[in-house]
């Protein structure tokens, strides 16, 4: 350290290594020499200007020609699109041609503008000091000792209906996921087509098929509960698919789940929840749009790319008395993303 | 005869020789062929026939001579069989130009049609008659003006957005393939990709998605393509996000532009 700064010569004034390179030499603009040229810029800033008043005509023309017609949405873009065309051209026309004109043709000196060290002087920092030692003697914070403490303590406690707050996300809540852990599907629930209601047969289902479903329950709660019928569906949302038998493996423990290679699998990704039904008919690969997650239908919903860390649930049907898919019962585990609880639950119960 | 053996040697001698024999083959095999196509397709119209001739020339390669299917030895499926697939889908994949495709890849493009009206019809009664499957649809079947485009817009979001965009303006998917654009595509080539589930996409059939609700999504996409674009610039119709977008980055490029002209040295 020593022996590098001994080599290195303090060159320039006080001791600075880098020498005040000083003021770059006026180099004068071709407007300040050549008066075509600065003809040439003052027509230029007098077009942007004029361009800027048309703008200006324009609008209103525009707003006089093209009055909003109630219900027409066509007349309504039109009138958005001329509208703040011409009003923009009009604003930064003008601002161009000002900065057009400040640098070609307004004078072109150079200025030095000093600057100076941020700290303050010595006697304004202890005339500040010596304020702030006669507030704290004013307001008798080091005498009376009763209020000072009780601040502190009020200030110590202060965080704790923060930890508390957060603390319901985490161990502090006494059942955080009720909600999450169970979805509306149930024992003999008919799967239904999803905005034409109508139940689904086994050989209505072409292999290749996909079917956006929902439960039959679904339909059934009433309208004026808007919030618990969209939450039952951002749950209890599901896809069916058929491929043929021998392109699809089971899972030990699954074998019942499916009617002749038509599988149910739930809409909802396993990473943040999205709705996903980006099936890919030959790879069976469901991708979700959101992050790219994959998850092979073919293989019990395995995740096969993607920031996903679990696989899809798969729900399993069952025919019922007249014919029509239905459900053997909830998922097996929680459906959508994970969350601090999630892997205590199995069939609905906490475990 | 002398003539011909003083030439022996010329360079071209091998050409004709092998020349000769490629038609001698030729014929050969006229003369074996048509009896043995007679035994088996004896009842079919001219027009099978016609098809199964182009169906060997121009498909046979990658799905079989007998459109049994091609797999490779080490299991890829070079062709699928199209047995069963029905007039539909050889109709959408021919007249769509998806077919023959130009190259084995990941996705058939849509391009140019390689062949006439005539020539798809008969390919599409020849693998027709291979096995029964969709038929292709009747005019009515896809009408747009007969559809209801509120419901054919709520049954399109459900089913075809996730791929194809809100608007039909396509989308990526896995791998590179991706859901094509729905604009400019014929309605009855919308309807038999619904009904036959044509490369990556699933199949819509009747039993779920009825001939009815097809319509409704078909006169839904029609409407939304009917619908004006003032400003010239449709960022594919889905409103604030990719409008933001387009914001964003040309709208933005532009000022941080003028902001640098701005503290740039006059000259």
């Amino acid at each position: 350290m020593t022996t590098h700064s001994s080599e290195v010569e303090p060159v320039g004034q006080g001791g600075d290594p880098l020498p005040d390179p000083g003021m770059p030499p006026h180099t004068p603009r071709l407007t300040d020499s050549d008066p075509k040229a600065a003809k040439r810029a003052e027509r230029q800033v007098s077009v942007m200007f004029g361009i800027a008043t048309l703008g200006s005509i324009g609008f209103v023309a525009a707003y006089l020609a093209f009055p909003l017609i109630e219900g027409d949405l066509d007349r309504l873009q039109l009138s958005n699109l001329l509208l703040g065309l011409t009003l923009g051209a009009s604003l930064f026309l003008i601002g161009l041609g000002a900065i057009q004109w400040a640098k070609k043709l307004m004078p072109d000196v150079e200025m030095v503008q000093e600057r100076h060290p941020l700290e303050s002087s010595k006697e304004d920092a202890q005339a500040a000091i010596a304020a702030f030692e006669a507030g704290t003697e004013e307001s008798g914070f080091g005498r009376r000792t009763l209020i000072r403490n009780s601040l502190l303590g009020a200030l110590a406690l202060l965080p704790l209906p923060i930890v508390f707050i957060l603390g319901d996300m985490g161990p502090l809540n006494p059942n955080p996921a009720k909600v999450r852990a169970s979805t509306i599907w149930a024992k003999g629930t008919r799967v239904v087509n999803d905005v034409t209601f109508e139940p689904i047969r086994p050989e209505d289902m072409e292999v290749g098929q996909l079917v956006n479903a929902l439960p039959a329950t679904y339909e059934e709660i009433p309208e004026e509960q808007g919030a618990e019928r969209l939450t039952a569906r951002a749950f209890a949302s599901v896809i069916l698919i058929r491929m043929e038998l021998d392109e699809f493996v089971i899972e030990p423990g699954r074998e019942d789940w499916h009617i002749d290679g038509i599988l149910c699998y739930s809409k909802i990704c396993t990473h943040v929840g999205c709705p996903i039904s980006l099936y890919e008919q030959q790879t069976h690969n469901m991708l979700c749009p959101c992050h790219q997650s994959t998850f092979a239908l073919a293989d019990n919903g395995k995740v096969v790319f993607g920031p996903a860390r679990r696989p899809l649930p798969q729900l399993a049907l069952e025919v019922d008395a007249e014919g029509y898919l239905a459900a053997q019962g909830d998922f097996p585990q929680p459906v959508g993303p994970s969350y601090w609880e999630r892997a205590k639950f199995e069939n609905g119960e906490r475990i | 005869m002398t003539a011909l053996l003083a030439k022996r040697r010329h360079p071209m001698a091998a050409l004709m020789v092998m020349a000769v024999a490629l038609a001698g083959l030729a014929g050969l095999y006229a003369l074996v062929s048509p009896s043995s196509q007679a035994s088996t397709t004896t009842a079919t119209s001219t027009q099978i026939e016609e098809g199964k001739e182009l169906f060997l020339v121009g498909c046979s390669s990658c799905h079989g001579v007998n459109a049994e299917g091609v797999v490779r030895e080490d299991g890829t499926v070079l062709g699928p069989t199209l047995i069963g697939v029905g007039a539909a889908a050889v109709d959408f994949q021919v007249a769509t130009g998806r077919m023959p495709m130009a190259r084995n890849d990941i996705q058939a493009p849509r391009k140019t049609v390689a062949y006439t009206e005539e020539q798809t019809a008969a390919l599409a009664a020849f693998v027709a008659s291979l096995a029964p499957g969709p038929a292709i649809p009747e005019a009515e079947q896809y009408d747009p003006a007969l559809g209801d485009i509120s419901r054919g817009g709520e049954l399109f979001r459900t089913n075809c957005a996730q791929c194809h965009n809100t608007t039909g303006q396509g989308g990526a998917l896995t791998l590179g393939k991706y859901a094509p654009k729905l604009t400019g595509v014929a309605p009855e080539h919308i309807y038999a990709a619904m009904l036959t589930g044509p490369q990556s996409m699933p199949v819509f059939g009747d039993g779920v998605l009825t001939s009815e609700d097809k319509r409704d999504i078909i006169s839904y996409l029609k409407n939304v393509e009917s619908e004006p674009n003032p400003g010239g610039l449709g960022v594919g119709r889905i409103g604030p996000v990719s409008e933001g977008l387009w914001v964003w980055l040309i709208g933005l490029g532009v000022l941080i532009g003028a902001a640098a002209w701005l503290g740039a040295r006059s000259s």
